[in-house]
Formats: C-alpha cells, sequence, structure tokens
C-alpha cells in the first residue's frame, strides 16, 4: 500500500512544503526575540498571498509578487506595532485583530482572481550540485525562494548571534527596562523587528499562491501562520532548530498528502488533521522555558 | 511632544466611551471602505445599520438579530472569563462545533423518537460536554505541561473542521438524503428542534444566552470565584498569595467558556441551521473575541456588543442583495473596529499630556 509513494520525491517536496512555515516562522523568531508576541502571522500571512499574487499577474513577475507580498507584510504589521508599541494596546488581542482583519482583507482583495492561475516561477537546476544522485534532486533542483528561505535563516542565525545589533534587540527582548535604562531604544528596535517579521510573513504566504498551490483560494494559508508561531516555541527560540522543526512538519505534511493520493484506508479528513495534531503534540513535548523575558509584556517608559 | 501619563485608576467616562468612539471611527472608516468599492458609503451604512432596524422589512430582520446575536453573546461571555484572567482560549470555533456535533449526535442516534422531554435535554448535555472536554483539551495540556493554550485550542478549530466535514459525509450523513452531503434537517424533528417560535427568531440558544447574562453578571458582582478571576488577570503574584489556585481557574475559565460555546453550536444546529453539513461554521466563534473586547469583558457591554455584530451580519447580508457590497468587505470592517477599539482604549488607562521636549 505504500509502493506508490516514491521516498526521494517525498523528500524533495519536504523543503517545498516547509518553505512558507519557515519563511513565516523565521520573521516571527525575530519579533519574539525582542519581545513582542505577533499573533497577527495569520492575517500577514494569507495577505501577502493575495498581495503577492495580484502584483504577480498584474506584472507576469513572480519576483516582484515578492516584493509585494512582503511589503505588504511589513506595512500590515506597522499597524500592529503602532498600536502596541505607541497606543500600548494588549499584544494578544492586538495580533488577533490583525489576523481577523487580514483574513477578510484577502478574501475582499482576493475575489477576481480565484482560480487565476500564477505565473510560472521555474524550478533552480544548481549546476553541478544539482546533478549529484539522490542528494541533487532533493536539496539543489528547488525553485530560488527555498534557498532565500535558507539563506534569511543563516542571516538571522548571523545577525543575533554575531552583530551588536543583535545582542541589541535580545537585550530589549529580555529586558526591556535594563535596555531602555541602558540607552537603547526599546520601541525603536521593536518596530524594526516587528515590519521584519510582517514581510517574512508575507513572502511566506506568497510562496504559497505563487509557487505552492500555484493559485488563490480563500483560507488558503489554512493555519500555516499559526503552526510558524508553534514552530517558535519548538525551537526554543533558536534559528537553527526553526530550520529542523520547519523540515519536521514540512515531512508530516508531505507524508499525509502522499498518503491521500495513495489511497490509503484513512479516511482523508483524518489524514488532513494530522499537521495540527502533530503540532499539539511538538507543543506538549518542547513546552520547556527559553521565551524571552519580557515576551508579550507592554513597554512603557514611566516617567 | 506628546506624552502618556499612567492614570492611578482607569478612566470611567473612557470605559464608556471608547467602545462607543470605536464604533464611531469604524463607520468613517467603513465609509471610505465602500466609496473605495464604488458603492454610495451613506447608503452601505444606512443599509446596515437602520435599514434591519428601523426599514420596511425590519419585522423579517429583527428576529435574525436574535438568531446571529445568541451564539455570538453565549460564546463570547465564556471568552470573557478567560480574558479577565489572562486564559486565552481563542478556539472557541472548535469547541462550537465540536458541541453540534456531539448534540446531533444524540439527536440523530434517537430518531424517530419523539419524546422532546427526554431527547433534547440529552442533546443539550452532549452539546455542553462536548465543548467542555474539547476545550479541556487546552485546559489539562496548560496545567499539566504548561503548553500555550492559544496555540493548542487554535490547532483544534481545524481538527474539529476536519471532523465535521468527516461527520457531514460519512456517519451523520442523512440515509434518506439521496447521496448528498449533510445530516437529516433536525429543525424540523418535534423532539431535537431548538425553535421554540421560528417567526420570532426565538430558540432554546437565545434563552439560555440570556440566561448566562444574568449568571455572568451575578458570578462578577458577588461571588468570590469571579472576584478570583479578576484578580488573577489584574495581580497574579497578589492572588496566589490570597490563595487562587490558577490551575483550577484556567481549567474552570476554559471548561465554562467551551459548554456555553458547545451549547451556542448545538442549538445553531438543531435550529437556525438545521443539518450537520461541511460549511456549518461560519466563524462565530472568531467573531465572538470581537465582541468580548467590544464588551469591555463585562455582561451587559457583551449583550449589546453581540446585538451590534449580529445588525452587521444582517445588514451586510442586506447590502450584498441589494448594493453588491461584498460580503469580505463586513469581515474587514469588523476586523477594523478591534483596532479601533484597542487603540482608543488608550484613553482608559492613560492619560494624554503635551510635554516640551527635554524636560524630563
Amino acid at each position: 500500500m505504500f509502493g506508490s509513494i516514491d521516498p526521494l520525491l517525498l523528500l524533495a517536496s519536504l523543503m517545498v512544503a516547509a518553505t512558507p512555515i519557515l519563511l513565516a516562522a523565521i520573521g516571527e523568531l525575530v519579533v519574539e526575540r525582542a519581545g513582542v508576541l505577533n499573533l497577527g502571522v495569520e492575517g500577514m500571512m494569507i495577505s501577502g498571498s493575495v498581495l503577492g499574487f495580484v502584483a504577480a499577474i498584474a506584472t507576469g513577475n513572480a519576483w516582484i509578487g515578492f516584493l509585494v507580498a512582503a511589503l505588504g507584510g511589513a506595512g500590515m504589521a506597522l499597524v500592529f506595532g503602532i498600536l502596541t508599541q505607541f497606543f500600548l494596546s494588549n499584544q494578544v488581542a492586538t495580533g488577533l485583530a490583525l489576523t481577523l482583519f487580514g483574513l477578510g482583507l484577502a478574501s475582499l482583495l482576493g475575489q477576481g482572481y480565484l482560480g487565476v492561475k500564477a505565473p510560472s516561477f521555474p524550478d533552480w537546476h544548481i549546476p553541478i550540485l544539482g546533478d549529484i544522485p539522490v542528494i541533487g534532486p532533493i536539496i539543489f533542483q528547488h525553485d530560488p525562494m527555498v534557498y532565500v528561505g535558507l539563506g534569511i535563516v543563516g542571516g538571522v542565525w548571523w545577525f543575533l548571534n554575531k552583530t551588536r545589533a543583535g545582542l541589541v534587540l535580545r537585550a530589549v527582548g529580555e529586558n526591556h527596562e535594563a535596555a531602555h535604562a541602558l540607552g537603547y531604544h526599546v520601541v525603536r528596535t521593536r518596530l524594526l523587528a516587528i515590519m521584519f517579521g510582517g514581510a517574512c510573513a508575507g513572502l511566506g504566504g506568497a510562496y504559497l499562491s505563487i509557487v505552492r498551490v500555484p493559485t488563490y483560494a480563500d483560507g488558503l494559508t489554512a493555519g500555516a501562520g499559526w503552526i510558524a508561531l508553534a514552530i517558535v516555541v519548538f525551537a526554543s527560540w533558536k534559528p537553527g532548530r526553526l530550520l529542523l522543526g520547519a523540515y519536521l512538519f514540512g515531512g508530516v505534511t508531505v507524508l499525509q498528502l502522499n498518503l491521500q493520493a495513495a489511497g490509503v484506508a484513512i479516511p482523508v479528513e483524518y489524514l488532513s488533521m494530522s499537521p495540527y495534531i502533530a503540532t499539539i503534540l511538538v507543543l506538549v513535548i518542547m513546552s520547556a522555558g527559553g521565551a524571552p523575558g519580557s515576551l508579550g509584556k507592554t513597554f512603557h517608559a514611566s516617567r | 511632544m506628546i506624552a502618556l501619563e499612567k492614570r492611578p485608576q482607569p478612566s470611567a467616562f473612557w470605559s464608556y466611551a471608547a467602545p462607543l468612539v470605536a464604533v464611531i471611527l469604524t463607520m468613517i472608516f467603513g465609509a471610505a471602505l465602500f466609496a473605495a468599492l464604488g458603492k454610495p458609503p451613506l447608503e452601505a451604512l444606512s443599509k446596515i445599520f437602520w435599514e434591519p432596524l428601523f426599514g420596511e422589512f425590519s419585522f423579517f430582520y429583527l428576529p435574525q438579530l436574535l438568531v446571529k446575536g445568541a451564539p455570538l453573546v453565549a460564546i463570547a461571555l465564556g471568552l470573557s472569563l478567560g480574558f479577565k484572567a489572562g486564559i486565552w482560549n481563542i478556539g472557541a470555533e472548535g469547541q462550537y462545533i465540536i458541541g453540534a456535533i456531539c448534540g446531533a449526535a444524540v439527536a440523530l442516534a434517537m430518531y424517530p423518537s419523539e419524546a422532546r422531554w427526554l431527547v433534547f435535554p440529552a442533546m443539550l448535555i452532549a452539546g455542553a460536554f462536548g465543548g467542555f472536554a474539547w476545550a479541556m483539551i487546552p485546559g489539562i495540556l496548560r496545567v499539566k505541561f504548561g503548553t500555550n493554550e492559544i496555540l493548542v485550542s487554535l490547532m483544534l478549530v481545524y481538527v474539529a473542521e476536519q471532523l465535521l466535514a468527516s461527520m457531514a459525509l460519512g456517519a451523520m450523513k442523512n440515509p434518506e438524503g439521496m447521496g448528498f452531503p449533510g445530516s437529516r434537517n433536525m429543525s424540523q424533528m418535534d423532539a431535537a428542534t431548538s425553535w421554540i417560535s421560528q417567526s420570532n427568531g426565538m430558540h432554546w440558544g437565545v434563552v439560555i444566552a440570556l440566561i448566562a447574562v444574568i449568571f455572568a453578571y451575578i458570578l462578577f458582582a458577588r461571588h468570590i470565584l469571579g472576584f478570583q478571576i479578576k484578580l488573577a488577570g489584574q495581580a497574579p503574584r497578589a492572588a496566589a498569595f490570597s490563595g487562587v489556585n490558577p490551575a483550577r481557574l484556567i481549567l474552570f475559565c476554559l471548561g465554562t467558556s467551551g459548554a456555553l460555546a458547545g451549547i451556542a453550536g448545538l442549538t445553531e444546529v438543531s435550529g437556525p441551521a438545521g443539518i450537520v453539513s461541511i460549511d456549518f461554521n461560519v466563524g462565530y466563534g472568531f467573531t465572538a473575541i470581537i465582541v468580548a473586547f467590544l464588551g469591555r469583558l463585562h455582561p451587559v457591554g457583551i449583550l449589546l456588543a453581540g446585538g451590534l455584530m449580529a445588525l452587521t451580519y444582517i445588514g451586510g447580508d442586506i447590502a450584498q442583495s441589494s448594493l453588491g457590497l461584498p460580503g469580505a468587505a463586513i469581515q474587514v470592517f469588523q476586523g477594523f473596529l478591534l483596532f479601533a477599539l484597542l487603540a482608543v482604549d488608550v484613553l482608559t488607562n492613560y492619560r494624554v499630556r503635551l510635554v516640551q521636549r527635554g524636560a524630563a
């Protein structure tokens, strides 16, 4: 009954399946390391998916789609940032508002685009590396965004651990009072982190609509933004483990899709549940600490 | 330069005024949005807020207000318990679905029994228990393992949606339905229907929502548990020292909100919706989050906010059919309302002062 599943193809599609969540999660990781909990990832992702899709259709160029999605995600995140940093609103409630607003906005903008096909976004066949048997097709024959995602993860790791600005960002996240007392700009740092998170979520959403599906449908993200939030917890706020979490999740998704296609005796609905149940299990196992000290707390420099 | 100064006490004036200002801001935003969509803005606003209440066909729309408002109020009341204590159940949509499935299972298993005295109460218990049990999953995981209840309760929404699809297409499919998905119609079963008077929009969900408002009011005004909930939200350390058991509080808040959402789901499926179908849930569980905040987490406020939000649903439908306003525009409108409220709310807790730069 598993005969029709090609393990090589399975591993190859794993990287593609993991990319949207990886992108959204690495953005949120930076936001949370700065001490802000943005629950609006799902809303920014789905807005990014529709904005990127519309721009890609209008220009016929997928890259412009990704750019517009990133800008749109950052713009929505800025609304969240202004509300939480200047209006001192509750981060959980504001994040939920962003998600509800984003879901509505996406289905409003996406109306005329249901069922339209995205412009093509060809895979890269990396010379030499792509020709290696087995490893080549699994790792080195994907579309460029897969590598952009990996690059962002690497860049974030380097930024957080090797640069002074990264150290300031972590200080702001661990103890905003102390960081403020040392003269760092808590609000400015957080706003920038929030916008970076929004841009990454937008990219992740656009990857879904332009590459992965590749079309726009209502409710396209189907909880991917929330799973990204869970993967940040799983990763204990560390970029390296984030990669592992995203691929683990990509694996579960791809496996259940393949099992559906292979016509296994388990009903489709129960297979479709599995990524969400896997996420819950992962959260239960990985609920140990490691969260930034000021995560989710409102900062107000009282005089 | 503008600076914010924390108020020693939240402003009583602004805690009442903030929701009103937010609604006005949202109307201005809505008018701009409708104009941007090429619809006459003032006409659209009057279709949404005036037509259902005072228009020519208000006799038809007013009962709808009860039907749409009841699940919103019931769910939002439950959510408000947890939100006050800093316990975030945002998976009410899932608890609503599971309540509906459990209640419907009882009704369909007992079909064609005509013993209403037995069938309907059993459905109520099953619906409440279903929602309760679904909410206990994030509750117990939070208490035992410290798992984040926001993410778990939300993941369970997607699981519940898949379960709903499986029920509508499989186990609960109407054997006489000629192969169409969906269960038998419970609103037409005398023993199982939640309708009291369909033409007036009265069903048991409305009654239970109103009773819940009274109970929640008493809980917060008179009962020690209501005090402990507020204390745990505002001063967690003080709550711990005064002997509040956090685990018990988490389970109580999640369990109660789950049970209320479950009852809302059950009374919806056996009345207004009638059948267990794939698209049974329409997002009440999420809209109820807006209702809870707009109502300031206060039972009476939630009742009013639920009515207002129900109005936007009905008015949105009217504007959709008469002006061609897209249904999603109402969703954007509702989302903006929560943004506006959260922004205006700064005035409740902070005072705005003009200060000279560098004077601090």
